[in-house]
């Protein structure tokens, strides 16, 4: 089953919900017009539906093998990855200064969404180097970015993420690796584990961001450095030279994403693998951390565009499979997408994927407007949005894409179980989306500490704020589906505020640690109706101009409709689950469980 | 040398044709429009024959409404000079289209005109005939391979029987055939770059050239629902089937 990105519905999203026009005001982003967006998108559109989206499958089948003399992708991966970078397709984002094209993220968001959908397993690649670069822009010396930037922007160098170690996962402070210093350079030796791409062959050289601590080094999080170490040296010419002590020992095992080599990866096997300190010693952690909400916000966006391919294949066998009379389609044999509950799941699973992709393109957009902006008061309270909407975006979307992706088995019955149908694909894909760059419960975390208590609850309340004004001009709308809207979005926003009241009550953390992950799923699906509403409001708007298809538009307000009759009212009784469910989670004695 | 390639706005080949309400022609309202394939395949010719360095500009002409401009714009992204858009919102026949082109010929003075064989909405495989014929250029229709010798070209052709080989003296117009080469993908930095292009816009009305319809539609219908086979018992009933019920011997 082919993949042909939805152009339209993006475009819908980012010119009539998000404001890509308002972004394009912003210097430094006057590049990002309405015309300019739909041309990008248009050619990303056939780029990616027929050059990555044929090797998803055997991408899957075949998978990456680990070599002696290092990891081989899939067959025709490394075509593909020339092609990709030819293209320019992942300077997207980068900054102009070295080679980049920067574009808002808005936009190569929007874009990265048709690398997931087409190929998640390929898309890996760049989210990765993408994560890389970021860091490096930012906190390295310029002779680092110097050395590294341009080529890691141009995609000839991939770039990695080194955190995890078998003793030290979620909990970083555990970390063993050690870097001894020796002249210019350090030397790094340890074993990091699932490194994604730690070794491959489709770059000429490999450039890996690892943590490790110093001699020194204070305990904890706080003795954590931060070190470039490229697989192959670099000479003074710039050129790739000899190789570095570092290299994959073994690749994992995987339920999904096998083409995307899961490394571990042995440095300082002879000695030591030579390093450069990015950035000051200790603060390791804290640069990592730019490149990790950035990454998640792309997983998030992973979660959806999974789905969107699982979408489109369960729609076209709903529609092709006949099986009998059906309530919607009559006596005759009618494709079982006439059956009521086949239209349930496809309007559950289109209508949440425009909300989680309208959400995370709005979330960039606030980075957009954070890193552009003339007026400093409006770049913090947009830095606020846009680090509040994070956790939503990677937590909720991924969550929600794994549960899609299992709907998207479910249309197919049993050839959905059967492998050559490839919707299972999807499914063992998507699975990892809820665990990489931080587990569902960490983002729950980060929402209810970093973002909720840190604050106030001030990046909350504004929120709630906007959201409000939304649902008054709902309610001031006259058509009848607006109102609808509008009767299930109140008392979500209602159930909403009184759990954030509560959790801000709230003084033991075990209270809310315990029903975080419904804290944050609450609010994830209150946000998608919030964009779901916006949608909707700007179609309604859209069909008063002459030239307006109006079956196009009376479907976002559908879908809008459907969304807050459907998901709306699990805001509500997540409440009820938040205030009133952490005691009977954490009571029971443990050798009962 | 300059190339002139022309580039049509046409209904995506991705979209499934229907007819319009009032049976007047192909419904195009909201329907996803993109380049005809065939001078998408046009476009990348020009292109790999200026890069071999024998010629120096490529030039994208279109003819048609207003939104022509994109598909101009996604030629001057693969990588041709400059676009030239005739506008109208007139649906030209082949002819008038090869009027307009003989009126552009006489502007720019090219070597070569690379036009499609025929654009995937009308399937009339008449421009580049026409234009040869009205301009008195050589024609080199159907080509699947394109060597440039000199003020020469020989022209590989697909035709019924297999491939022909003819050489045409340059200024010639060709056609291009699906085999002809596989078209690039823009590059994200030369998209970006397109819209700095310059796109000369001229209204057909105000060019003096005749494209006054020759043709009138009466109307547009589906063809019919192809009905189910039968399988037959002998070759006597087929024969039988074939001269009193279809009655095509």
């Amino acid at each position: 089953m082919s993949y042909q990105a939805p152009v339209r519905d993006i475009a819908f999203m980012l010119n009539h919900v998000v404001g890509l026009s308002n972004v394009a005001k912003l210097e430094g982003f006057e590049e990002a017009t309405t015309d300019m967006a739909e041309a990008i998108l248009e050619e990303s559109a056939r780029f990616t539906s027929e050059v990555l989206g044929p090797l998803n499958t055997i991408g899957d089948a075949q998978g990456a093998t680990w070599e002696e003399s290092g990891v081989k992708t899939a067959p025709g991966w490394v075509d593909a990855y020339a092609q990709f970078i030819e293209n320019g397709w992942g300077a997207l984002s980068f900054p102009v200064e070295y080679g980049g094209q920067g574009l808002p993220m808005c936009l190569s968001s929007a874009v990265q969404e048709m690398w997931h959908s087409a190929n998640m397993s390929f898309g890996l690649c760049p989210l990765l180097t993408q994560g890389a670069v970021d860091a490096l822009a930012h906190h390295a010396s310029e002779e680092l970015k110097d050395t590294f930037l341009p080529k890691m922007v141009s995609g000839e160098w991939s770039g990695t993420m080194n955190l995890t170690e078998p003793q030290a996962g979620t909990d970083l402070a555990a970390i063993r690796t050690k870097a001894e210093p020796e002249g210019d350079h350090f030397l790094i030796t340890g074993q990091k584990i699932y490194i994604t791409y730690g070794d491959h062959d489709m770059t000429e050289n490999i450039v890996h961001l690892v943590l490790a601590k110093l001699p020194d080094a204070p305990e904890g999080v706080k003795g954590i450095s931060l070190f470039v170490v490229p697989k192959y040296l670099v000479n003074e010419d710039g050129s790739v030279g000899e190789q570095n002590d570092v290299r994959c020992v073994s690749i994992e095992h995987k339920l999904g994403i096998h083409a995307s080599p899961t490394c571990v990866m042995s440095y300082g096997d002879e000695g030591g693998a030579v390093g450069y300190l990015v950035g000051e010693a200790n603060h390791g952690l804290m640069y990592m951390f730019t490149m990790m909400n950035q990454a998640r916000h792309a997983v998030g966006v992973q979660g959806y565009g999974i789905a969107e391919r699982a979408y489109q294949q369960a729609l076209a066998y709903a529609n092709d499979r006949k099986q009998g009379p059906t309530l919607l389609g009559g006596n005759d044999s009618q494709g079982i997408i006439n059956h009521p509950d086949v239209r349930r799941m496809l309007m559950t699973m289109r209508s949440s994927i425009e909300a989680m992709r309208g959400l995370a393109l709005d979330c960039a957009a606030a980075f957009d407007v954070a890193a552009k902006h003339p007026d400093p008061d409006v770049r913090k309270a947009s830095q606020r949005r846009g680090e509040l909407l994070t956790p939503l975006v990677k937590g909720w979307s991924t969550e929600l894409g794994v549960e899609l992706c299992s709907l998207g088995v479910q249309i197919h019955g049993g050839m959905g179980f059967i492998e050559e149908t490839g919707a299972a694909q999807h499914l063992r894909d998507a699975r990892i989306t809820p665990i990489y760059e931080g587990t569902t419960a960490i983002q729950a975390n980060d929402l209810i500490g970093r973002k909720t208590a840190r604050d106030g609850g001030l990046g909350l309340g504004e929120l709630m704020a906007d959201m409000k004004s939304v649902l008054a001009e709902l309610q001031a709308a006259d058509d009848v589906n607006l109102k609808a809207v509008a009767t299930r979005f109140e008392p979500a926003i209602a159930a909403a505020e009184a759990a954030n009241e509560w959790l801000l009550g709230q003084n033991d953390p075990t209270q809310p640690a315990a029903t975080s992950v419904e804290f944050l799923m609450m609010h994830g699906r209150l946000a998608g109706g919030w964009i779901m509403a916006r949608a909707a409001l700007a179609a309604v708007a859209e069909k008063q101009k002459s030239d307006a298809d109006t079956d196009y538009l009376d479907a976002k307000t559908l879908l809008a409709r459907y969304y807050a009759e459907r998901m709306l009212p699990l805001v509500e009784s997540g409440k009820t689950i938040v205030v009133d469910s952490a005691d009977s989670t954490v009571s029971l004695d443990i050798a009962q469980l | 040398m300059k190339i002139l390639v022309g580039v049509k706005r046409v209904l995506d080949y991705n979209v499934k044709a229907r007819v319009n309400a009032d049976k007047t022609g192909i419904e195009l309202a909201n329907v996803k429009m993109s380049m005809n394939p065939f001078d998408e395949i046009a476009v990348e010719e020009a292109l790999r024959i200026k890069e071999a360095g024998d010629a120096d500009e490529v030039i994208a002409v279109s003819i048609g409404p207003s939104q022509s401009q994109e598909t101009i714009r996604t030629a001057l992204a693969m990588g041709a000079d400059r676009g030239i858009l005739l506008e109208t919102d007139e649906l030209l026949e082949p002819l008038a289209i090869a009027k307009l082109f003989k009126h552009v010929v006489e502007q720019e003075s090219p070597g070569l005109v690379i036009l499609g064989k025929q654009a995937i909405d009308g399937d009339n495989n008449q421009t580049g005939q026409m234009l040869s014929a009205i301009t008195g250029m050589a024609q080199g229709t159907f080509a699947s391979k394109v060597e440039l010798n000199g003020d020469t070209a020989k022209i590989t052709r697909e035709v019924d029987a297999g491939l022909e080989s003819i050489n045409v003296t340059l200024p010639a117009v060709l056609t291009t055939d699906l085999r002809l080469n596989e078209p690039r993908y823009a590059k994200l930095p030369n998209i970006m770059k397109a819209k700095k292009k310059p796109l000369e816009i001229t209204p057909v009305a105000d060019l003096d050239v005749d494209v006054s319809s020759k043709l009138k539609v009466v109307e547009v219908n589906e063809p019919e629902q192809r009905s189910a086979g039968v399988i037959v018992n002998s070759v006597a009933e087929l024969v039988e089937k074939l001269r009193n019920e279809a009655k095509v011997i």
